[in-house]
């Protein structure tokens, strides 16, 4: 039986407050948790679709703490991929918006707690989950793959704790939600607040809502976090100028912030007390890898700083040995107790035990300068991150050819992607395709019309050559 | 073109909406007017208008309607 957070320790602290005044103390988080794990009342799979909401973390922490395991998916995941996924893996419940019930008309309701239901799907017979099996999560944006990370209470407990250690987490925090839960940035906040007996200020609302920041002010939020996107938004909020006295600290993962933005907000920190910490994380590493401590954040802009308190960074060439001298570029290697099980792609893979033996091969291409700070600066692999979500092209390519059975490249810079079609007709409908499967901003997706898309005598797309069409 | 045609003809660009959609938009109506969407929007009316919108207006600035009233203020003088 694993329990990640003591509860019970921090009885009389507030665990959870919402825009709306609901306040719930860490005392109540317990009781809740223990009901609502007690309707379950086994270790089974529970797809959790969450916002940020106080009943959909509350369902996070039963479950975690109750042994139970939980899928975290956003809830406005497009009907048919989740679907899919309930068909891959057979959920025994779901724990859902009551606002949403009515698209689960055919299931039993069991239980209902702060605007949460919990639903019993009618899948009765539980797949095999592996002892250490914690929870499973999305590759950040994922375009509807059925693949998840299997993450275990160790990789979430251990991963915490590191980030309590760097940032300095006590008690006295009050961090406000700015990314979904479901996403192992937003998650990992939540995780490492709930550990130390901090407060978490709970809202679905956006940074460009007015009710966002009287909340903020009001319930004096000490720190958030966010995507390159959110430093975009707040630059053009000229967030430089507002009154945030209660702000402490501002983190930002999720790809690599732009270097102006970087000093600009490293600047800002500096001048007003506050900290900026840019970090390096991926969900198949729990959350966090990388920080860059803030005393650092002016002097050392573009880099996404050094390992996490327990883990290991090495960069590997393309022979595979460790690179020893500082501007080469290898891909980055981790080692920690955070590294993750692995994937699963069916229900039968929730079985499997730990495939990576706690080293990840990051697929993100560094180099480290004289004094050991890392810098990103490429990728193995085809994909953007789009406001923070990857987005893997070879899958856009592969959707669009078996949705429209017609060819497509996609390519692009993080936050744009261009996909190419070679029939005009199909422009609009891949766009509306893609926007649909991805639930991420149109702004993101340009969709170009060419004659032909180039390729090599042995058929291999040139997707370089493509980067013509629409660089500035 | 009128300061209505220029300002509804923004919003139908930047969401892919008719002008008629677009007069009784709201914020979070429709999946392109999400906070990304709502920076797009921003910027594409400061270009057009030439104005630059302060902290408080740009979240304020929930529906078409209430975009109207903002931009109409003597700060930003855009007479509909």
């Amino acid at each position: 039986m694993s329990s990640i957070w003591d509860l019970g320790k921090y009885k009389d602290k507030t665990a959870l407050i919402d825009e709306h005044g609901n306040v719930l103390t860490y005392g109540l988080l317990k009781a809740e948790s223990y009901i609502l794990a007690e309707q379950i009342g086994r270790r089974c799979l529970v797809f959790c679709l969450c916002r940020n909401e106080i009943g959909s973390i509350l369902g996070y922490v039963s479950f975690i703490n109750n042994s139970i395991v939980p899928v975290l998916l956003n809830s406005h995941l497009e009907e048919e991929l989740l679907n899919d996924l309930m068909a891959a893996y057979e959920p025994g419940f779901l724990w859902v918006p009551k606002e949403q019930m009515d698209q689960f008309s055919g299931m039993e309701q069991m239980y209902e707690a702060y605007e949460y239901v919990l639903l019993r799907t009618g899948y009765v017979k539980d797949c095999l989950l592996y002892g250490e099996l914690g929870l499973l999560l999305t590759t950040s944006g994922s375009t509807g793959s059925p693949k998840f990370v299997r993450q275990s209470y160790t990789n979430i407990l251990d991963n915490a704790r590191s980030i309590v250690t760097y940032l300095e987490l006590d008690e006295t925090e009050r961090p406000i939600t700015t990314l979904p839960m479901n996403y192992t940035y937003g998650l990992s906040i939540i995780n490492s607040h709930l550990l130390v007996g901090a407060s978490i200020l709970v809202t679905d609302k956006t940074l460009m809502e007015k009710e966002f920041w009287s909340f903020f002010k009001e319930s004096k939020a000490t720190s958030f976090g966010g995507v390159p996107y959110t430093y975009e938004m707040l630059d053009k909020l000229r967030f430089y100028r507002m009154e945030l006295p209660s702000l402490r600290t501002m983190t930002q993962a999720g790809g690599k912030i732009l270097p102006e933005l970087h000093e600009k907000f490293a600047k800002y920190a500096k001048e007003q007390g506050k900290r900026f910490v840019v970090m390096y994380g991926q969900c198949e590493a729990t959350a966090r890898m990388g920080y860059l401590p803030y005393e650092k954040a002016v002097e050392k802009k573009g880099s996404m700083g050094i390992v996490i308190p327990g883990g290991k960074f090495r960069l590997i060439d393309v022979n595979g040995k460790e690179i020893t001298d500082p501007y080469i570029t290898g891909e980055l290697v981790y080692e920690g107790k955070n590294v993750t099980l692995g994937y699963a792609e069916c229900k039968d893979d929730l079985g499997k035990g730990d495939e990576r033996g706690g080293i990840l091969e990051t697929g993100d291409m560094a180099q480290f300068d004289e004094d050991g700070y890392y810098y990103i600066v490429g990728r193995k692999k085809r994909f953007l991150k789009i406001y923070g979500n990857r987005v893997n092209l070879d899958e856009v390519d592969r959707l669009i050819k078996g949705a429209f059975k017609i060819e497509a490249a996609s390519v692009g810079v993080d936050d744009h992607m261009y996909i190419f079609v070679t029939d005009e007709k199909y422009v609009e409908p891949v766009k509306n395709f893609i926007v649909g499967k991805t639930r991420l901003n149109p702004a993101a997706f340009k969709v170009l019309f060419i004659d032909e898309i180039p390729k090599n005598d042995s058929g291999k797309t040139l997707y370089k050559e493509l980067t013509k069409y629409y660089e500035r | 073109m009128t300061n209505l045609e220029k300002y509804t003809k923004v919003f139908e660009e930047t969401f892919s909406v008719s002008a008629k959609e677009a007069q009784s938009l709201k914020y979070q109506d429709i999946e392109a007017w999400d906070s990304v969407g709502h920076m797009g929007l921003v910027s594409a009316l400061e270009d057009a208008f030439d104005i630059m919108l302060d902290t408080d207006d740009i979240i304020d600035f929930n529906s078409f309607e209430k975009g109207k009233e903002i931009l109409a203020k003597a700060d930003y003088g855009v007479e509909f």
